[in-house]
């Protein structure tokens, strides 16, 4: 073994309070880093998953219409202006399987879907409810929101005349699989559908609302043969939608949506989440320094004269620095193995001890290897680090001075 | 007579940077091979300070030491180092060894701490030391659990095992019994025969300095005497 090591190992397994002492520091600082990371991760991995159960990633729209100048504005000729916001009513994308199969192709996209999304009524009995009336083909919408993954009650079937809709609504007007319904759309056209299932995403605005149906009969129910208002698209990195929405709108000038646009809020509460996470990592990782730091001097100060020693009978001063500094990477090593084990025992523990009688996690936790390495390559970094300043001490003593005291 | 193994010339320390204490006043002193020297003086007469500028962990504030016709003024820290652990043997008092580390360990350290890796050659040379100075059954002992006697022959196999050829020992025979002392000066002086390996002793003890060829005596940071001894005839 070579020699800085081999004094190094010795001498941590010598002063084996110290050792301990300064171990349990990195373990408790790792242990505290990776169990607030897993759990911060976990919740919010959670509150963007629920978020997007039940929204595309990115949204394709026709624009909103513009009033337009009845006479065109030229020099000389003055104009009283009365401005008239025109009445939005439904219209198809023009051009929809072009722009869609162009979407589809943009880098990062995964899947996109034709929809038809307009407003109606549901009626049963005396009950008539508002509704949001959602036409889709099966196989695209399922790969931009799998509602598969969250039926209640029957199973997803769009097909001849089957539709499947959100609890609440179901709960509201009292209906379940296999009953039937009339749909008024705001086109005025009504069909009776019948329920082949019921699903709840968890957010109130579509369990209460929703009503999914087939592509084309949504398109007869809003009288837009062969059309789709909307293009929705599955993106690979959630948090690269921006990016694909901005470039989408760039060369089609249509209206296009991120659901990073339309959860502004959200994202910002996280942010601020992940900054203070980012605070108090890095207060523990300080307070983890310092403690290897003043240990590590004190065992200089100890072990002053066996380094005159060493210096004298001709160890150079770089490897007496190595010493030290290898101390301080062990410990980090060693620390942050431990630590990782007693962090990710803990947020199992949480999730365990916090979850719903039905063993469905309240609070999941995120323990992912890039965490884990990520930690240990800090903890030993900040070991090593922390080692710098009695390592040089050591590599300066003055051998002569140094035997003789004590 | 053959060129000195060490000369220290016109060597002045001086001590403080606002209050200027002179510790040695300009010294003279040629070390021959195979010479088996004690330095005597009182407390603070500038023997411990000599000896650090000898053994080059100390610089002179003016003069120079030569070894083995070398100045050693002219090198820097790197290389004196280099030179501490393949010229020269230190034995400090018993208690001057790594306690964590065997006996073997610590005869070692000089080589091991200078090239770095350790071989099997290394391991070899400091058991066959040991063995030489009477603790082959102690090698894999940690050295704090050895007696002070046994301590100080583990020193004296580390200062010997590169085969040096100058040894510094600064009152080795200090703290141990009589009867320890007398087995350690008599293994310093088996090695100065057997190796020509040559010894310089700082030492308290007027009956260690009698037994030695030559009795170099420091006061006040000056050489006042330097005589051959009858055991050095």
């Amino acid at each position: 073994m070579p020699f800085a090591w081999f004094v190094a190992l010795r001498y941590l397994r010598d002063a084996s309070g110290q050792t301990a002492l300064m171990l349990a520091a990195v373990a408790v600082g790792v242990s505290v880093i990776v169990f607030l990371s897993a759990l911060i991760n976990g919740l919010q991995a959670s509150l963007i998953e629920s978020t997007l159960g039940s929204q595309p990633h990115v949204t394709l729209r026709v624009p909103r219409e513009e009033p337009r100048p009845l006479v065109a504005p030229r020099p000389g000729l003055a104009i009283a202006r009365l401005r008239q916001p025109a009445a939005q009513r439904l219209r198809s994308l023009d051009q929809w399987p072009a722009i869609a199969r162009a979407a589809a192709r943009t880098p990062g996209v995964t899947a996109a879907a034709p929809t038809v999304s307009g407003a109606g009524f549901a009626t049963r009995a005396d009950a008539r409810v508002p509704i949001v009336i959602r036409g889709v083909n099966t196989d695209s919408f399922l790969a931009i929101i799998d509602l598969r993954r969250s039926m209640v009650g029957g199973r997803f079937d769009v097909g001849s005349g089957h539709v499947v809709i959100g609890s609440t609504l179901a709960t509201d007007l009292a209906i379940g699989v296999g009953d039937r319904m009339r749909v008024t759309s705001t086109e005025g056209v009504e069909d009776v559908v019948t329920i082949a299932g019921v699903f709840t995403v968890g957010t109130e605005a579509v369990d209460q609302s929703w009503v999914v149906t087939s592509l084309r009969h949504a398109q007869s129910l809003f009288a837009l043969p062969g059309g789709a208002t909307t293009i929705e698209l599955k993106v690979r990195d959630v948090f690269d939608a921006d990016h694909v929405a901005d470039d989408i709108r760039g060369r089609t000038g249509l209206t296009v949506e991120s659901w990073m646009m339309l959860n502004a809020e959200l994202l910002s509460g996280l942010a601020a989440q992940s900054s203070s996470k980012t605070m108090i990592q890095f207060f523990v990782v300080l307070s983890v320094a310092l403690g290897i730091a003043s240990i590590l001097i004190v065992s200089v100060v100890q072990k002053s004269r066996e380094i005159g020693i060493l210096r004298a009978v001709g160890t150079p001063a770089r490897r007496v620095l190595a010493i030290f500094l290898i101390q301080g990477g062990v410990l980090g090593v060693a620390g942050s193995i431990i630590g990782s084990a007693l962090g990710v025992l803990f947020a199992k523990l949480f999730e365990v001890m916090t979850a719903e009688v039905s063993g469905t996690p309240r609070f999941p936790v995120q323990v992912d290897l890039p965490l884990l390495i990520g930690t240990a390559a800090l903890a030993t970094g900040v070991g090593l680090l922390a080692a710098v300043i009695p390592a040089r001490r050591a590599a300066r003593l003055d051998p002569a001075a140094a035997i003789h005291s004590g | 007579m053959a060129e000195a193994l060490l000369s220290v010339r016109g060597v002045v320390r001086d001590y403080g940077e606002v209050v200027r204490t002179r510790a040695l006043h300009g010294v003279d002193l040629d070390l021959h091979r195979g010479e088996f020297a004690a330095l005597i003086g009182p407390s603070g007469s500038g023997k411990s300070t000599l000896l650090n500028i000898i053994g080059l962990l100390d610089r002179p504030t003016a003069g120079r030491v030569l070894l083995s016709g070398t100045d050693t003024s002219a090198l820097d820290e790197r290389a004196l180092t280099t030179l501490r652990a393949t010229a020269l043997g230190f034995v400090f008092q018993f208690h001057h060894l790594l306690p964590a580390f065997t006996a073997v360990e610590n005869v070692m350290l000089p080589e091991w701490g200078d090239i770095g890796m350790p071989t099997q050659e290394m391991r070899r040379r400091a058991e066959e030391m040991l063995a030489a100075v009477g603790l082959a059954d102690r090698a894999q002992y940690k050295t704090r659990n050895l007696s002070g006697g046994q301590q100080q022959r583990v020193a004296i196999a580390r200062a010997m095992v590169r085969h040096p050829a100058l040894v510094l020992a600064d009152e080795p025979t200090g703290n141990l019994d009589t009867e320890s002392a007398e087995g350690v000066f008599e293994l310093m002086h088996r090695f100065n025969r057997d190796y020509r390996t040559t010894f310089l002793i700082v030492t308290h003890d007027p009956r260690i300095a009698a037994r030695c060829g030559r009795v170099v005596e420091i006061v006040d940071g000056r050489i006042t005497s330097d005589r051959a001894t009858p055991a050095g005839r």
